[in-house]
C-alpha cells in the first residue's frame, strides 16, 4: 500500500495544475532580464505570478521579492533590517521562544557576529507568545529594538500567533513574520496586519520546492545579502526561476485548500486519538491552531521510536524537533510551551493537507494504539 | 525474521545488513548516535560516531534498499560504556569499551528496544558465527581468524545470543570487502575503525589524564622503593617497559617492567620480567554464552585479549569467581581485562579478571 502521509508542514505534494504551469513553464526560452521577444515573454510571467501572490497575500506585487526558499527570505529580512537599523543606533533582535530555526539561527548569527542581542518572547503553556512581555520590554528599551520577528502559527503546533495585536505593540520597530505554516491555510493579509516583512515558501502549499518570497513593505530598503545582477529590488540578485515562480502563483491560486474540510478532519482525529489513548496530550490545546497541524504527547515513549513504529505501519508523520546528525533533540518549542525533556521527546506531529482523506484518518488511527503500546514497551526495556 | 541492523557506517555492517536481506529477513537499518556531540568528520580511521559516518550508514542503507533511522544512545552510551571505562581506569584497571559496548548498548539497549518493537533480533557486522546445536544456539569464533571478534562477544547471554545475527562470520575480511565493492556499498574501501571510538584523538593517555587529572606520583620496585616519578599512573600499562625515565638502574641491568598501577596510593610499581609472570587468574562477573561452567576442572583455552592467543589450561567455577589455570606461564596481564574460555572455537563464557597470581 501507499504510504499515508501526514507531514504536510514539512512539504506538500505538488498540485496537478502547478505541475502542468511548471512543465509548460519548463520548456520555454527566456531570462526574464532580457530585452528582446523571449525575454519579455518570460517576464510577463513572472509579473503576472507577482500579481497573483500579491492578491492573495494581501499586498502589492512591487511589495514581492523572489528568493529560492523560505529560510532564505527570512535571513533576508533579519540581517537586512537589523543592518539597516543598527545604524540607527539599535542592536536588540526579538524573537519568539518557539521560532523556526531559519529565524532563530539568522538571529543568532547576529548575536556571534554583528553585536546584536537576541532576546526571547517567551511563550504561554498554550504555545501563544506573551504579549505582556513585549509590552513591558518595549516600555523600558524600546528605542533599543532594531526589530521583532515572530510567526504567524507555528510549524509545530499549529498554534497561532497574535501578530496584530504585536504589531500595534511596536509601533514605529519593523516587524517581520514567518508566515509559511500559514499561507493558503487562514487568512492573511500583508497590508492590513501591518507587517514590515513577511515570508512565504510555495512548497508548504503545493508548489515546488525551492522557491519563496519575502514580502517587503514599500519604501523599505535594506542591504542585500546576494549581490548581483539586482534582480529583485538590488535587495536580491540571480537570475529569476521562471517556473518555479509560475508554479508558485498557479498553486496559491488554485485555492485548493479547503481549510474547514481539513478543520474537520483534524478534529475528528483529536476526539479519536483522545477516546483511543485518554492519556494523550494535545499540544497548544486550548489556542486558536491551524486547520492542519496536530501535535501529541504520548507519555512514556519516545518519538523516535513512534516515528520508526508508524512508518513501519506506512504512516508518515514527525517527531517535529529539530535533527542534528538525524539526532532527536528535544523540541525547543515544546520546552518553551513548558515540557519537561523527556515528555517533549514524546511528542508526534501529524500534519493533515488539501489532500488529507478520512480513510486516511482512520487508518492511522487502526494502527495508532499499537503503535503506542509497543512504543511505550520499548521505552521500558 | 525481522530485524534490526545495526548499521555504523562502515563496511562490515554495511554488508552484514545486505547478507540478512537476502536470506529472505525484513531488515530495518540502525545507526547509533553514541556521541551528544558528533564530530563533522572523520579522522583516519578512528570515531564511529560522526555524522560523516551516520551519512555513509544511510546511504548503505538507500542502496541496500532498507529503511533507516538514527537511535540516540549517547546516554546510555556514557553511562553504561564511556562512564564505566573511567571507573575502571580510576581502579587501576585496564577495561575494554568494545565488548561493554556490546554487553550494554548493542544486545541490551538496541535488542530489548527491538524485541519490545516486535522486532526478532539484532543483525551486526561482527566477525563470528553463531551454530544451533542440541544445547541451544551457540557462539563461535569466525572462519577469519585474524578479524575474528568473538572476543568482545563473549559478555553475551545465552539469551542475548539467541537474538543476534553475524552474517559475516564465515567470510573473511578481504572478501568482505570484495563483495561490498560488487554490491555497490561505497564503504567498500573505507578504512578500519580501530582504537577506542570515543577517543578521537587516539590519545587514550592523555584523554584519561583530562579526566582522572596527572598528579604525578611515585614508581616503586617490589619492596616499595621510590626508583622514579610518574605523570599520572593511567599513562602506564601492565607489562611496560619502555618510556618509564628511571633513574636507578637494576643492579644486574635487566629490564624492569610495569607491575602494577595502584590508584589509591598513586603508584607505579616495576619489577623484572619474572616477577610480571603469572600462572593462573581469577575473574568476577561470569557470563555464559551456553551451558554454565561448573567447578569440575575442565581442560580449553582462555584468551585475554581481544586479538590475544588462545591459551591452553585447566578453568572451573567456585560459585562466584571463574577461574583459569594456564599451562605455560604468561607475561603481564592487567586486571579489568576479560578472560575469554573457548572449548575449540566454541565461546563458552567470560569474566572480568580480578585477581592474577
Amino acid at each position: 500500500m501507499s504510504s499515508i502521509y501526514l507531514d504536510h508542514a514539512a512539504t506538500t505534494p505538488m498540485l496537478d495544475c502547478a505541475i502542468d504551469a511548471m512543465t509548460t513553464a519548463l520548456s520555454k526560452l527566456g531570462n526574464p532580464s532580457s530585452l528582446h521577444t523571449p525575454g519579455r515573454s518570460v517576464r510577463k510571467d513572472i509579473e503576472e505570478a507577482r500579481e497573483v501572490i500579491g492578491r492573495e497575500v494581501g499586498s502589492l506585487a512591487s511589495e514581492i521579492i523572489f528568493t529560492g526558499s523560505g529560510t532564505e527570505a527570512n535571513n533576508i529580512a533579519l540581517k537586512g533590517l537589523f543592518w539597516k537599523r543598527r545604524t540607527e543606533g539599535r542592536n536588540v533582535v526579538l524573537i519568539s521562544a518557539i521560532e523556526h530555526h531559519a529565524i532563530i539561527d539568522p538571529a543568532q548569527w547576529l548575536a556571534t557576529h554583528e553585536k546584536a542581542e537576541v532576546v526571547e518572547i517567551p511563550v504561554t503553556n498554550d504555545g501563544v507568545i506573551d504579549c505582556a512581555f513585549v509590552e513591558e520590554f518595549l516600555a523600558k528599551r524600546a528605542d533599543e529594538v532594531a526589530l521583532i520577528a515572530v510567526m504567524h502559527s507555528n510549524n509545530e503546533t499549529g498554534v497561532l500567533q497574535p501578530i496584530s495585536e504585536l504589531v500595534n505593540l511596536a509601533g514605529d520597530i519593523p516587524v517581520h513574520c514567518d508566515a509559511v505554516q500559514s499561507f493558503g491555510k487562514v487568512p492573511l493579509s500583508f497590508s492590513e496586519l501591518g507587517l514590515t516583512s513577511l515570508t512565504l515558501s510555495a512548497h508548504k502549499i503545493g508548489g515546488p520546492l525551492g522557491i519563496g518570497a519575502l514580502v517587503l513593505k514599500r519604501g523599505i530598503e535594506i542591504p542585500a545579502l546576494l549581490h548581483g545582477g539586482g534582480q529583485e529590488r538590488e535587495i536580491r540578485s540571480g537570475t529569476l526561476n521562471t517556473p518555479s515562480i509560475v508554479a508558485f502563483a498557479t498553486a496559491i491560486a488554485s485555492h485548493q485548500y479547503l481549510s474547514d474540510a481539513v478543520t474537520k478532519l483534524r478534529d475528528y482525529f483529536i476526539s479519536s486519538v483522545h477516546a483511543l489513548l485518554p492519556d494523550a496530550i494535545l499540544n497548544g490545546a486550548k489556542s486558536a491552531r491551524l486547520p492542519g497541524i496536530v501535535n501529541f504527547t504520548f507519555p512514556g515513549t519516545q518519538s523516535d521510536t513512534l516515528l520508526l513504529l508508524m512508518d513501519s505501519a506506512n504512516v508518515s508523520c514527525s517527531t517535529g524537533s529539530a535533527c542534528s546528525a538525524g539526532v532527536h533533540e528535544a523540541s525547543h518549542v515544546l520546552l518553551a510551551m513548558g515540557h519537561t525533556e523527556k515528555t517533549a521527546q514524546s511528542s508526534l506531529r501529524f500534519s493533515l493537507g488539501a489532500s488529507t482523506t478520512q480513510s486516511d484518518i482512520d487508518y492511522v488511527l487502526s494502527v495508532l494504539p499499537d503503535v503506542i503500546a509497543r512504543g511505550r514497551a520499548a521505552n521500558l526495556s | 525474521m525481522k530485524l534490526i541492523a545495526a548499521m555504523s557506517g562502515g563496511v562490515d555492517s554495511a554488508v552484514a545488513a545486505a547478507r540478512a536481506v537476502e536470506a529472505g529477513h525484513e531488515v530495518i537499518g540502525v545507526h547509533l548516535a553514541l556521541s551528544a556531540n558528533p564530530q563533522k568528520y572523520r579522522s583516519g580511521a578512528r570515531g564511529c560516531c560522526t555524522i560523516e559516518d551516520s551519512h555513509d550508514a544511510r546511504r548503505a542503507a538507500d542502496v541496500i534498499g532498507i529503511p533507516f533511522y538514527i537511535w540516540d544512545m549517547a546516554e546510555e552510551f556514557h553511562d553504561g560504556v564511556v562512564e564505566d571505562f573511567l571507573a575502571e581506569y580510576a581502579q587501576g584497571r585496564t577495561p575494554n569499551p568494545c565488548l561493554r559496548c556490546n554487553e550494554k548498548i548493542k544486545f541490551a539497549a538496541v535488542l530489548d528496544r527491538a524485541r519490545a518493537m516486535g522486532f526478532d533480533g539484532v543483525v551486526t557486522g561482527h566477525y563470528a558465527r553463531t551454530e544451533i546445536t542440541p544445547e541451544g544456539k551457540t557462539l563461535h569464533r569466525a572462519i577469519d581468524i585474524s578479524k575474528d571478534q568473538s572476543y568482545v562477544l563473549s559478555v553475551l547471554t545465552v539469551e542475548q545470543i539467541a537474538g543476534a545475527i553475524f552474517p559475516l562470520g564465515d567470510t573473511t575480511k578481504v572478501d568482505i570487502r570484495k563483495e561490498a565493492a560488487e554490491r555497490g556499498l561505497a564503504v567498500a574501501e573505507k578504512p578500519d575503525s580501530h582504537d577506542i571510538c570515543f577517543v578521537p584523538s587516539g590519545d587514550n593517555a592523555g584523554w584519561l589524564r583530562d579526566r582522572l587529572g596527572s598528579e604525578t606520583g611515585p614508581i616503586v620496585d617490589q619492596s616499595g622503593t621510590k626508583i622514579g616519578e610518574h605523570k599520572g599512573a593511567y599513562t602506564y600499562t601492565i607489562g611496560q617497559r619502555k618510556g618509564l625515565g628511571l633513574t636507578v638502574p637494576t643492579i644486574d641491568g635487566s629490564p624492569r617492567f610495569v607491575l602494577k598501577i595502584e590508584p589509591v596510593s598513586n603508584t607505579v610499581v616495576v619489577g623484572s620480567r619474572e616477577e610480571l609472570a603469572i600462572t593462573s587468574m581469577k575473574g568476577e562477573r561470569p557470563v555464559w554464552c551456553g551451558v554454565a561452567v561448573t567447578s569440575t576442572p575442565t581442560r580449553g583455552f582462555v584468551q585475554i585479549r581481544a586479538h590475544g592467543q588462545a591459551l591452553p589450561c585447566t578453568y572451573f567455577f567456585d560459585g562466584t569467581n571463574l577461574h583459569a589455570q594456564l599451562d605455560e606461564a604468561l607475561l603481564g596481564l592487567a586486571t579489568g581485562q576479560a578472560m575469554v574460555i573457548y572449548d575449540g572455537d566454541r565461546v563458552v563464557g567470560s569474566a572480568t579478571i580480578c585477581e592474577t597470581n
